[in-house]
């Protein structure tokens, strides 16, 4: 009588025997005994725990991933004329940032307008934390159950594109708070303009909580503020 | 509203990041695991986490729902650990073995040696603490290759498919997992067929 292999044990170990080999099986008490000293070490390593993660490791593994991924080439009926909005509203600020970029060295040569560039950035800045502050406003102030975002995602979006741009700009010349203040204002929008068009009030009610929790409204009160004052003292003639 | 693998994976093709932030924090836990049990190191797992969903992202357009998502992207994340396995080993190979070295006794040798006795290995919890050094005595496949039928429960074909083998030499590669297994594990376990 020919034997199981033990190739054939680990088979129907895992269950992946033939008929053969299971009928073989049930009649030899050879084999059976070598299935079930095989299957008792098997059996011992049936765990292999990996080590614990905290609660709120999602939330950090997204938070690594996110910046990284590129941009999906979106393709086929999606696609709407409306969807260029933001990036036009984005290269106009590109226009301007770059005009502005370029016109430094300029300035910096004839000593005439670093400060007319950074007043135009407050300006363009202040009024970009005006429009943000009124849809993270009104997100806030949704009621849940009845809450349509529509028009929120929408504005979100338009504004996702200038906020990158002027969040660099503030970077570059150096004001690291606002840049922070940006930064933590574009994963908002970004929630806000990516939020499904049927979210329920569950979800609403956590974006709500999220924009609360991290005090963005006050913190964007607080550089507004202090552009304004800011806007004050460079406002002497130049 | 909560989004179905299969809806979000739609709408993540789209572009919307906030479809697929659905998707990592829903499967982020296994897949770490998954690598976790590969690799058999936390680092490594944490990258391999990023690593995963960095392709799934980049592949999405592949995913045509037919099986389910979960399924696709552990093919994704076994990849990835295969991937770093091999480069692991082949760099272990240009370096000198340490079994070679007199020195530096291997585990086993450690293990008959120094370690408990038979008979107290005969208790799981010190059985499945040698695990992790007959796993590495693997080649990267037949690693792959027992993680995925032993913990994960993939059947024949779904091994086949990450290791990008036939059926049979799926098989194989379980099969010889589970010998060299057996011949590291029973000599310390006191069993011998």
């Amino acid at each position: 009588m020919k034997h199981l292999s033990d190739e054939q044990l680990t088979m129907a170990y895992y269950g992946d025997e033939d008929q053969q080999a299971r009928a073989h099986l049930a009649e030899c008490s050879e084999c059976r005994v070598a299935f079930e000293r095989l299957q008792r070490l098997l059996n011992e390593l049936a765990d292999y725990p990996a080590p614990e993660r905290a609660a709120s490791w999602e939330a950090e593994v997204w938070a690594r991933l996110a910046p990284k991924l590129p941009a999906r080439q979106e393709r086929g009926e999606w696609f709407r004329w409306w969807m260029l909005a933001p990036a036009l509203a984005g290269l106009l600020v590109v226009a301007f940032i770059g005009g502005m970029l370029m016109q430094r060295q300029r300035d910096v040569a004839s000593g005439f307008s670093m400060t007319a560039r950074q007043r135009a950035l407050l300006a363009v800045m202040g009024d970009h934390l005006d429009r943000s502050e009124i849809v993270l406003a009104e997100v806030v102030n949704a009621a849940p159950g009845a809450a349509d975002l529509d028009s929120e995602r929408a504005r979100a979006r338009d504004l996702l594109a200038d906020n990158r741009l002027i969040r660099q700009a503030a970077r570059r010349d150096g004001d690291f708070r606002d840049a922070a203040v940006l930064d933590e204002l574009e994963r908002v929008l970004m929630d806000i303009a990516h939020a499904p068009a049927d979210s329920s009030a569950t979800d609403v009610e956590a974006l709500q909580r999220r924009i609360e929790n991290e005090g963005l409204l006050f913190k964007i009160r607080v550089v507004r503020s202090n552009i304004q004052k800011k806007e004050q003292n460079k406002g002497q003639p130049l | 509203m909560e989004w179905s693998d299969q809806a979000a994976a739609e709408e993540a093709c789209k572009g919307n990041q906030y479809a697929f932030r659905v998707l990592v924090e829903r499967h982020s836990r296994a897949v770490f695991r998954l690598a976790y049990r590969m690799t058999g190191n936390e680092h490594d797992a944490e990258d391999l986490v990023q690593e995963t969903f960095m392709r799934a992202w980049k592949q999405l357009h592949k995913f045509d729902g037919r099986a389910a998502f979960g399924s696709w992207l552990y093919r994704i994340a076994a990849n990835c650990s295969l991937d770093l396995l091999r480069s692991r080993r082949s760099r272990k190979e240009q370096q000198p073995a340490a079994g070679d070295d007199q020195t530096n006794p291997s585990w086993l040798e450690t293990v008959a040696s120094e370690g408990p006795s038979p008979e107290r290995l005969t208790q799981s919890s010190e059985i499945a603490a040698l695990l992790p050094a007959a796993l590495d005595e693997l080649s990267a496949s037949e690693r792959a290759a027992f993680i995925l039928r032993h913990y994960e429960g993939c059947n024949i074909e779904e091994i086949a498919k990450a290791l990008g083998t036939g059926t049979g030499a799926a098989k194989h590669s379980v099969f010889r997992a589970v010998q060299k297994i057996r011949r590291s594990l029973e000599p310390a376990w006191g069993v011998t067929r």
